[in-house]
């Protein structure tokens, strides 16, 4: 398998960014495993037009940069069009920048398949922006073709607020844990961010080819969001792709692909 | 934000999501930055069939933008005969992918919400009496 090289993420400011850790890797060597690979190629090529990847919660944007430099790797074509939310409005300046570097970096590196005659070089997809906001809240219905999320899941008592704008009355200190606590803290089972997802992705995911990848820990008990999924009205599919941290027959995270079957 | 970008966005409130009228957002007082970008001519003719044409044509106009022809150019006007890229498509890069929009609103023309942009970051978070 090619390993295709993970975007830079060293100008992020981790004290109000999630840092890249264990989970957003195993997202990049899923997306860019044979199986998935193979599975998003048969899915997208073929089709006039052009895909568009949004992912949630993008955090320092290792995973948005990842998939829209590998475009043409993973997706089998590179007119593909790329957009990431997150609550964090700081997660939102740094994805951005991570994406763009990344993209620079594939197309000023020499390849073998890179030809003349193509501007840019062929490899990478059209990053267009990150957003503040809630999830997919503000996307136009059902447009959606491959969605990816890394949420907030690990179970805790409480789910933090997010508010419109940062307060100024709190201290730096203050504002940056209330930030960064959006990045694990999952309420029940953590599960109540991923399964506002969920309960949205068929009115968010395009209706013919829609396809999103969202992790999940052992503690979110993913055999059972799996059924629970199997079960929607209109015939949806839910298959664990990747998985890490094997412990007594468990794997501590799993990712699961979600799609509608024909 | 990318002019491209407001082509897939909408209204957060659900109540808008059924209303005709919450898309496209309308920008306000809409501070404008080029951002020079290599064109992708391939990427250009193939988006075009997912962007709706009416939509960017009344941004366009809003923002006081060179104005776009009443439909979509077809595939035989965005390539020369040598197979180059056309006026068009050069046209359509510059205004798709390199007008940003750097600070200003997003206006929701079915509730009258506006959601700001700022460092070319648009906000769709609602306050919590909206959601
Ligand atoms: C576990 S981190 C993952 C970050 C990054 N994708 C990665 O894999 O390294 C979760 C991210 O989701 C964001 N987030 C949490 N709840 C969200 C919501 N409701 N809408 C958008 N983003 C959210 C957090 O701010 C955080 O950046
Ligand atoms: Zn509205």
């Amino acid at each position: 398998m090619a390993m295709l090289p993970t975007p830079l993420t060293s100008h992020v400011s981790y004290d109000q960014v999630y840092e890249p850790a264990e989970d957003s890797y195993l997202l990049l060597d899923t997306l860019s495993s044979g199986t998935e690979t193979a599975f998003l190629r048969a899915h997208f090529s073929g089709h006039p037009s052009v895909p568009l990847v949004l992912e949630v919660g993008t955090g320092s944007g290792v995973v948005l940069a990842f998939i829209t430099a590998h475009a043409e790797h993973v997706l089998g074509r590179s007119d593909v069009v790329t957009l990431g939310t997150d609550l964090n409005i700081f997660a939102c300046g740094a994805a951005s920048v991570t994406v763009v570097d990344a993209v620079e970096a594939t197309q000023s590196m020499p390849s073998s398949e890179a030809r003349e005659d193509t501007i840019p070089k062929p490899g990478s997809g059209v990053f267009l922006d990150t957003l503040k906001m809630d999830l997919a809240s503000s996307c136009r219905p059902n447009i959606v073709d491959i969605l990816i999320f890394n949420p907030p899941y690990v179970p805790t008592e409480h789910l933090p607020t997010a508010h419109t704008e940062e307060s100024s009355t709190q201290t730096t200190f203050d504002r940056d844990s209330h930030l960064l606590s959006f990045s694990y803290a999952g309420g029940t089972d953590g599960m109540e961010v991923t399964n506002r997802l969920l309960s949205q992705l068929p009115s968010i995911l395009s209706p013919d080819r829609g396809v999103a990848y969202v992790l999940l820990c052992a503690q979110n008990r993913p055999e059972e969001v799996k059924s629970r999924i199997r079960e929607w009205e209109g015939g949806w599919c839910a298959e664990t792709v990747g998985g890490s941290g094997k412990k007594a027959g468990w794997e501590k995270l799993s990712i699961i692909r979600i799609w509608k079957g024909v | 934000m990318k002019l491209l970008t407001l082509n897939f966005l909408t209204c957060a409130r659900k109540a808008c999501k059924t209303s005709a009228a919450s898309f496209p957002l309308h920008p306000r007082e809409a501070e404008l930055e080029q951002v020079e970008l290599d064109m992708n001519p391939q990427f250009i003719r193939n988006v075009l069939p997912r962007v709706e044409w009416e939509a960017m044509r009344s941004i366009s106009q809003e923002l006081g933008l060179p104005s776009l022809p009443d439909t979509a150019p077809g595939p035989e006007e965005l390539a020369d005969a040598e197979g180059g890229p056309t006026q068009i498509l050069k046209d359509l890069h510059t205004l798709l992918m390199e007008t940003t929009i750097a600070s200003g609103k997003l206006l929701c023309a079915n509730c009258g919400h506006e959601y700001a942009i700022k460092e070319g970051i648009a906000n769709f978070l609602l306050p919590s009496h909206l959601v």
